[in-house]
């Protein structure tokens, strides 16, 4: 716990009143404690270590020297989507009032009991089963004890030696610009948790407040093997976990909103050591950028005290995450937060108020059954379909662009004919409108259908791209388009011949040219007489025609 | 069925001391006789009455309210059993709403009028409830416990909240925070506890029920001390939600009454599944008041056939002998109503000690984290965090608690929690399978509920080790989760009028109906003893 953010704090007079505690303003309950200035000073920033390579963060691997590697594990908090919290039925909703979602239970008052929200343990049990983990078809809750003003209980309802789930692994595909190639990370543990409030921090610093609207909200922690050896391959398996939960549907995954939370542990050896180093925490990371990032940051800062003989500088402790602009330059570094003094004694042991959490083969059933296909599933399938890596990641890692691919297969598009269009023209229109596939007005039965009608030779593939931006921008669909528009392709000979005559009658000038060997002319006429035909005639036959035409010397 | 008729008021004349002079086997010789039938009046139902009174007309819940708010408020001094008693106008506006229904030709519901005695650390809305601790002064929870809601919905009126150890913690009602409380036979004695407040007002007719909790025999042994009913129900029987917890895997909230009618009208009323409270249980709820049989229509072994187990380690050493004598004058009360009294052993009772105080301790010491100065309650001013939670706590708690605490802390440290915590835990199962065998054998289990009748104030303050001692005879049934009924059954020699001794009789989970049957046959065809104290005699007050 972060006790050491919040080292002072300071009562004011009028607080000393219970009353004045809690107060109801509005039917918000306020909580509010008050600290002292130096509360948010007394963070032990350290001198900053000087990296050389801090300013240069790059997307390269080549990073850690080579005389070095580096052992990764990640913490990851992933926020439950319930409709309500873990032990009440209470609400949640990112960004409302302060303690406007709370109630006796979540609020820790004497005499509250929690009880268990049954979509808990569901999502809890999807997770576990995509982590290809075992589960324990006999778990229960623990307490897991320890002060601070963010826990209303004093204790956080967990679980200790017998997580729902342990013993699974994640499969990634590193990107083609990473490298490639495909990767198994394991996963050590799998528990359901609830998470605390938030302590807002006064700007002067004077004193800290209490927001319990996020107390008892379900968690799941997912803690992976050391098995990550630098910032890509860990911002990749958060990245895969982020699509799992989005997948699954038991999270929405925001980085930003704090519903999927990063913890990473660093440490390096000289390659060919067996022992491992001392391992750094480091937190505050939200983004995926900024796991990549800081681990980056992290391996270059513990190698570099590592070569100049400094490793005993490399101590246990949580670092921060911080990057930001000061003064025009942009910095990036971990700072220390705590050290640790020994491992902290939670004092855990079962929690008495719920009773054990016991699943029956039946009920494990059922969930195999409802499972969505997974991405790393989705991915080979994708791969076998012949499309390329850049194709597979780009279609299967985005659920909605997954959805949206599969179901205009479905319809019976060719897969290679269907990728193409999605990664090219739908992909540049999202980019430019800033929308996300599900808001643009193309459905993927006219995407089908468009694809059809071109393959079909109803409609020309010039014709194609201009019914699919009148698609994607005002919706409707491809037949209706072509009529209203008459944009049939034309394919009969006798109608193209009359305009190629026409063309040819038109541009005397040209056609002499042509026929005294300027030959490059050939694409003029035939310009023209996509013109004349409104850009519907056949390409093939019309410059079919028009080289007989051309070359005829009637 | 007996309890419909309304009664005259009860007798309140001294009360005969012979019951305990009676030696085993002097009474044993009786067994094959017919027992003679109580010439004095056996204990009636003072719900039923008050719902015949009420129902009838003769009296407005308002006045009856009135009544006995003024009796009520007349011993208080001497008893101090209540730490919060609301204003005359909040109780009568509860009075007038049952007036208001029998008016309307409405059932006022089973609790109709009845002034009920709640244990402060069972929430209720609007009043405060501290738990009998200052780290709460003043708290006044946003909610009704589970169990009180159910009593105000069946017309019962919250007539105040009684005295307790802190949290729950003492076994005299001497560690509250706020005020001792007396026992109603000699004011110079605890009335036991931690519910002391609670079996005080019902001993001396401050209130007809009342609501107490049992973690470790809280509702038991003050109920033997003062000379009243009470029940400890199976654990998840009732719902724990209100009930600031203690330690959650023992606690139960119990029924004191001055009949066991009465005992088992108010369980029915607070027993049932809640789901708010994950450890209650979805047993049905049977309707106890069905059980029960005339005095009138009792055969002459009304019980026979019933097997009945005396526990032979609870009146072993260290059992005061009058205490002994009055058990083995109940158990042959058992045989004289057809019942086959034997002896049993439990070779794990004594672990039972040990293991309860582990286990108690180290729950309640995560319990109280909450109590923590920064949301509610006891809040001092301090310079830094660390000062606010210790200083907050320090001057909140008392010493009793503080000492749990620590305890409990210890308990569950890392390295101490397989030596402490995991081995109770294990004790606790050979004592639940204890049970379970005895209880196979046997349709009851009986013992006295406490080693001796209530001593004096003061005695064991300075003396946890002899305070704890006093609960070996309850705490067993706590971590067997057993429901208990005491039920005064003798006399012993002292104070000024003697001092009641109860006995308990324990039934297999879930199992309240027979003990309540049992409990009444037993208190109906009691010879000769009248549980009233001299303070309510003296008192001369009639209801």
């Amino acid at each position: 716990m972060a006790s050491a953010i919040f080292r002072s704090f300071q009562v004011h007079p009028f607080l000393l009143y219970p009353s004045t505690l809690l107060r109801q303003r509005n039917g918000v309950y306020h909580l509010t404690t008050k600290a002292t200035q130096s509360q948010t000073d007394t963070q032990q920033r350290q001198p900053q270590t000087k990296v050389s390579t801090s300013s240069t963060q790059s997307k390269k691997l080549d990073k850690i020297p080579k005389n070095y590697e580096a052992i990764i594990g990640i913490e990851t908090h992933v926020q439950l989507s319930t409709l309500t919290k873990a032990f009440c039925g209470c609400p949640y909703h990112y960004g409302s009032p302060p303690n406007s979602s709370i109630c006796p239970i979540c609020m820790g008052l004497p005499g509250a009991l929690p009880v268990l929200n049954s979509k808990v343990i569901e999502f809890a049990v999807k997770l576990g089963l995509a982590l290809n983990c075992n589960l324990a078809f006999n778990s229960k809750f623990d307490r897991k004890q320890y002060f601070y003003p963010d826990l209303p209980k004093g204790y956080q309802i967990s679980q200790f030696d017998v997580p729902i789930a342990s013993a699974g692994f994640l499969d990634v595909d590193i990107p083609v610009e990473f490298g490639g190639g495909h990767k198994r990370f394991g996963i050590t543990r799998v528990h359901m948790e609830e998470d605390a409030g938030k302590l807002l921090h006064a700007e002067n610093g004077n004193y800290s407040q209490v927001d319990l609207n996020r107390a008892g909200v379900p968690l799941l922690e997912i803690v992976s093997e050391p098995d990550m050896r630098n910032g890509i391959e860990a911002a990749e398996y958060a990245a895969e976990l982020q699509r799992l939960v989005r997948y699954l549907g038991v999270s929405n995954g925001n980085m930003q909103e704090g519903s999927l939370r990063c913890d990473v542990n660093v440490s390096i050896r000289p390659i060919g050591q067996s022992k491992f180093g001392t391992k750094v925490e480091i937190k505050n990371l939200n983004s995926f950028s900024s796991v990549t990032r800081a681990i980056d940051y992290e391996i270059s800062r513990q190698v570099q005290l590592h070569s100049q003989g400094q490793e005993d500088q490399i101590v246990q402790e949580t670092r921060l995450w911080e990057e930001g602009s000061q003064a025009s330059a942009i910095f990036f570094r971990t700072i220390t937060m705590r050290k640790k003094e020994g491992l902290a004694d939670y004092r855990y042991f079962p929690e008495p108020d719920l009773p054990a959490v016991i699943l029956s083969q039946e009920y494990v059933d059922d969930i195999i059954k409802s499972l969505p296909e997974l991405p790393e599933i989705k991915r080979r399938r994708y791969e076998q379909m012949g499309l390329s890596m850049q194709d597979v990641l780009f279609l299967a890692n985005d659920k909605n662009i997954a959805e949206f691919f599969d179901a205009t297969l479905a319809k019976g598009a060719d897969p290679k004919l269907v990728a193409n269009w999605i990664m090219s023209d739908i992909a540049a229109f999202m980019k430019n409108e800033k929308l996300t596939i599900n808001e643009i007005k193309l459905t993927p039965e006219e995407l089908s259908e468009l694809i059809a009608s071109i393959k079909g030779g109803t409609i020309s593939g010039k014709i194609g791209k201009e019914v699919l931006f009148e698609l994607l921008a005002k919706g409707g669909t491809v037949k209706g388009l072509i009529e209203k528009k008459d944009l049939v392709q034309i394919v009969d000979p006798v109608e193209i011949e009359k305009m190629v005559e026409k063309v040819i009658a038109e541009n005397p000038k040209q056609v002499e040219q042509y026929r005294g060997g300027k030959t490059k002319l050939q694409g003029f006429f035939a310009g023209q007489v996509m013109k004349l035909s409104k850009g519907k005639a056949n390409p093939g036959l019309l410059n079919r025609i028009l080289l007989e035409k051309l070359n005829s010397k009637s | 069925m007996l309890l419909s008729t309304l009664q005259t008021p009860r007798s309140l004349s001294r009360l005969s001391l012979t019951r305990h002079s009676h030696s085993y086997t002097s009474r044993a010789s009786l067994t094959d006789q017919t027992p003679t039938l109580t010439t004095s009046p056996p204990p009636h139902s003072e719900i039923l009455s008050t719902r015949q009174t009420l129902l009838s007309r003769r009296a407005s819940a308002a006045d009856l309210a009135l009544s006995r708010l003024a009796h009520l408020r007349l011993a208080e001094p001497r008893l101090r059993a209540f730490l919060h008693l609301p204003d005359d106008d909040a109780l009568l506006a509860q009075a007038r709403r049952v007036d208001a229904r029998i008016a309307a030709g409405d059932d006022p519901g089973p609790l109709a009028g009845v002034l009920i005695g709640v244990k402060d650390n069972i929430c209720t809305k609007d009043m405060p409830s501290t738990g009998g601790s200052r780290v709460l002064a003043g708290y006044r929870p946003p909610f009704d416990a589970t169990a009180v809601k159910r009593v105000r919905e069946l017309g019962g009126i919250v007539v105040g909240k009684t005295n307790m150890d802190e949290f729950g913690m003492g076994s005299t009602t001497e560690a509250s925070a706020f005020q001792v409380t007396a026992n109603p036979w000699d004011e110079s004695r605890v009335p036991g506890g931690s519910s002391g407040g609670s079996a005080a007002a019902v001993s001396a007719r401050q209130c007809v029920v009342s609501l107490g909790s049992d973690t470790g025999g809280s509702v038991r042994q003050p109920a033997s001390f003062c000379g009243v009913v009470g029940l400890k129900p199976t654990y998840g029987r009732v719902s724990r939600f209100g009930l600031m917890a203690y330690a959650s895997s023992l606690d139960t909230i119990g029924c004191f009454g001055s009949s066991v009618a009465d005992t088992g009208i108010l369980l029915h009323a607070i027993a049932g599944h809640d789901r708010f409270d994950a450890t209650s249980s979805k047993q049905d709820v049977p309707d106890f008041q069905s059980h029960f049989v005339s005095v009138s229509s009792l055969e002459s072994k009304p019980l026979k056939g019933l097997r009945v187990g005396l526990i032979r380690e609870t009146i072993d050493k260290g059992v005061d002998a009058g205490v002994i004598s009055a058990i083995r004058a109940a158990a042959m009360h058992f045989e004289e109503l057809g019942c086959s009294v034997n002896e049993v052993s439990l070779p794990s009772f004594s672990l039972g000690l040990p293991a309860y105080y582990i286990l108690a301790v180290s729950e309640s010491s995560s319990n109280l984290s909450r109590y923590d100065g920064i949301r509610y309650g006891n809040q001092v001013y301090a310079d830094e965090l660390d000062s606010l939670y210790g200083g907050s706590r320090a001057e909140g708690f008392g010493s009793e608690v503080k000492m749990r605490i620590l305890m409990g802390t210890y308990a569950l440290s890392a390295g101490y929690y397989d030596a402490y915590y995991k081995r109770a835990q294990q004790v606790r199962t050979i004592i639940r399978n204890s049970f379970k065998e005895a209880l196979s054998q046997n349709d009851i289990l009986i013992s006295p509920a406490a080693p001796s009748a209530a001593y004096k104030i003061g005695e064991k303050k300075n003396d946890p080790l002899a305070m704890y001692a006093g609960d070996i005879m309850t705490v067993n049934v706590n971590l067997a989760g057993l429901p208990a009924l005491v039920l005064p059954c003798g006399f012993v020699e002292d104070g000024p009028a003697g001092l009641p001794v109860g006995l308990q009789m324990i039934g297999a989970a879930f199992n309240e109906g027979e003990l309540l049957r049992v409990g009444h046959i037993f208190e109906q065809t009691l010879e000769n003893c009248r549980f009233v104290p001299p303070f309510v005699a003296d008192d001369d007050i009639a209801f």
